[in-house]
């Protein structure tokens, strides 16, 4: 990945397993934003491939390449709410664009997605009423709005407070259980990772590159690196010095 | 577990439909059918006249063997179903349906009992009410930001460091210079089509030459002024809301606020007092080019020399038109800046308001200066000059 010559990865080479819980975790600065925003076409890497099975994102036709993304459901890290939109206009726009839907089937659909996420009755109002976590939820809902196969998190839990992001992560966990969906997340909370992901990558912005991939709690206590040794830890650290991550 | 089998995997086979058979103790609905693909969805006012017809306390059981296919149309269907149900006091049973459809129905109402939310309903007379009281309250409004502004500019006069020289400096190149080359423009050519409509008029009578009575008289008199603030309206006021709803919606102000800095001393205060400043100057440059395009147009069509031009629009331009000119130019910079401030300080926190106080700044400005040039004719008038 990189920003015109300014290389900010390399050799970022992963696999995610169909169903389960992936975080992409490391540093402040170290590019995990754009790694995601990579992976939902935001951005082409300026060598190697996006693999959705079979199908490079990157190559595909126009046409193969938005039927691709129908599938994908983003949560963006402030929500990116249509502030001109009411929240139930939010959910229905994917909706009228690609269902075939009547009207009144797509307002029970909307109703739906936000009874999931705990935002029934919210859906005439506009984003800019809601609190900072109602907003997440409201994306969240927007980004289930099509049943997404891969659910793409950026930061769900950041600006809430604890109890608003153990509830977010029971509710990605149900809704992982539920509709059976990948979920790909970007994230510096250790309760969430430890308590949803299965699976990570981490990176760092000096190696310019994946560190360690594996499972956190596994990572945590036998990661050979002391970075991610220290990060997974919160800092607590068995005496290695450790250099400062760039913020 | 069935999960939600997505559209790529196959097209619907059969759409989704219902069988209705009288039961026991109500009705049982059959599902069947591809729930993946929502048309052909059965209508939501044949199943509420199903329901009504069911009685009170009836059992109504909805059975899903029969479906081939769901995503979250089903789901949401039978969520639908359930609160009829229960404002018709109906008991539903749901059986043979795929283990997740139950743990999303189970997930919804769990999260929906949490704390619903209503937005506030407005009621017909509460509409008309606020019809009423909002461009009072407007108004209202403005007349306090003009006070906010008058205060800021006695505390920015008494405490002369807090404007910061190199903002307001940056304020007079864009409210000034910056805008020089569209002023140009439009002065040149309402010069240039007042020399040419009045020409063609004037040389019936065989008085050509009083064409630079005319263009000088409503150049300096009105079109300089007016037509500068509302170049200055569009550009530059649209320009001051946006840019103020913009910190607004990303909490540039209240970070001022925190930091004791008043928002109207430092982004109002300099705002206004650069258009102020500037406003008569471009509107002598206006006047200047307006003329010039009088003049060119006069000396192309006719046999009217520069000089002849020149001297004929010095006798006819009195000081006294060029004393109302700037008067105006001075008011309409400062109603521009003002509520063009003032609407992108009151804007709201979303990217929506950015677009709609730039709309509203404009509006209300050019509004605001059409109508403050017609007070400005009546006193005159009044007046004698």
């Amino acid at each position: 990945m990189a920003f015109g010559e300014k290389v900010v990865q390399k050799d970022v080479s992963f696999t995610v397993a169909n169903g389960s819980v992936f975080a992409i975790i490391g540093g402040s600065g170290c590019g995990k934003s754009t790694l995601l925003k990579h992976m939902v076409g935001l951005g082409a890497p300026s060598a190697g491939h996006i693999l959705y099975g079979d199908q490079d994102l990157n190559a595909l036709g126009d046409k193969d390449r938005n039927r691709l993304l129908r599938r994908f459901g983003v949560l963006f890290q402030a929500s990116a709410l249509w502030s001109s939109m009411t929240v139930a206009d939010n959910i229905a726009l994917p909706l009228e664009l690609y269902s075939s839907c009547s009207p009144q089937a797509i307002a029970d659909i909307v109703v739906f997605k936000l009874s999931l996420v705990g935002l029934e009755g919210c859906g005439a109002l506009m984003p800019s009423e809601l609190s900072g976590g109602m907003r997440k939820r409201a994306g969240l809902a927007r980004a289930l709005a099509l049943d997404p196969e891969i659910l793409f998190l950026d930061e769900p839990s950041a600006g809430l407070d604890p109890v608003s992001s153990r509830n977010l992560d029971e509710l990605i966990v149900q809704l992982r259980e539920c509709l059976g969906a990948t979920i790909v997340i970007v994230t510096h909370e250790l309760a969430s990772i430890f308590t949803i992901v299965d699976d990570c990558v981490f990176l760092d912005s000096v190696a310019g590159g994946v560190i360690a991939h594996g499972n956190p709690g596994q990572l945590r206590d036998h990661s050979e690196n002391a970075i991610v040794r220290a990060f997974l830890n919160r800092g607590e650290f068995d005496g290695t010095n450790l250099r400062a991550s760039p913020s | 577990m069935l999960k939600p089998i997505r559209p790529e995997s196959g097209k619907a086979t059969t759409g989704p439909h219902i069988s209705v058979e009288d039961g026991p103790e109500g009705l049982i609905l059959r599902l069947k059918g591809d729930w993946r693909d929502g048309a052909g969805l059965p209508d939501s006012a044949f199943v509420e006249n199903l329901l009504h017809k069911a009685g009170p306390n009836a059992l109504i059981l909805v059975s899903g063997r029969e479906i081939t296919g769901w995503s979250s149309i089903l789901p949401a269907f039978l969520s639908a179903l359930r609160a009829e149900c229960a404002a018709l006091n109906l008991r539903l049973r749901l059986e043979h349906f795929p283990e997740g459809v139950h743990a999303l129905l189970k997930l919804s109402s769990c999260r929906a009992a949490a704390r619903p939310v209503t937005p506030e309903r407005k009621q017909p007379l509460m509409a008309i009410n606020s019809w009423l009281v909002r461009p009072w309250r407007a108004g209202v409004n403005i007349a306090g930001a003009v006070g906010e502004v008058v205060l800021g500019l006695f505390a920015a006069f008494q405490t002369s460091g807090k404007m910061r020289g190199r903002d307001f400096r940056r304020q007079l190149l864009e409210v000034g210079v910056q805008a020089l080359a569209i002023v140009s423009l439009v002065s040149f050519l309402v010069g240039a089509i007042l020399g040419f409509v009045g020409l063609v008029q004037l040389e019936m009578f065989g008085v050509s030459i009083y064409v630079a009575d005319l263009v000088g008289i409503a150049m300096v008199r009105e079109m300089a002024a007016i037509m500068t603030a509302i170049i200055i309206a569009g550009r530059t006021g649209a320009a001051f809301a946006a840019n103020l709803a913009a910190m607004q919606a990303n909490e540039e102000i209240d970070a001022l606020k925190t930091l004791a800095v008043s928002p109207v001393e430092h982004l109002i205060v300099p705002r206004v007092i650069a258009l102020i400043l500037m406003m008569p100057v471009l509107y002598i440059y206006a006047c200047a080019v307006g003329i010039i395009g009088g003049m060119v147009i006069a000396i192309t069509s006719s046999d009217i020399t520069v000089l002849a031009y020149l001297d004929e629009t010095r006798q006819a331009v009195a000081a006294k038109q060029f004393i109302i000119g700037g008067m105006k130019s001075v008011v309409f910079g400062a109603l521009v800046g003002i509520v063009g401030c003032y609407t992108g300080l009151r804007a709201g926190r979303s990217a929506a308001e950015v677009s709609r106080a730039a709309t509203s700044a404009v509006v209300s400005c050019i509004v605001g200066v059409i109508a403050l040039d017609a007070i400005f004719a009546l006193c005159a008038n009044a007046l004698k000059v």
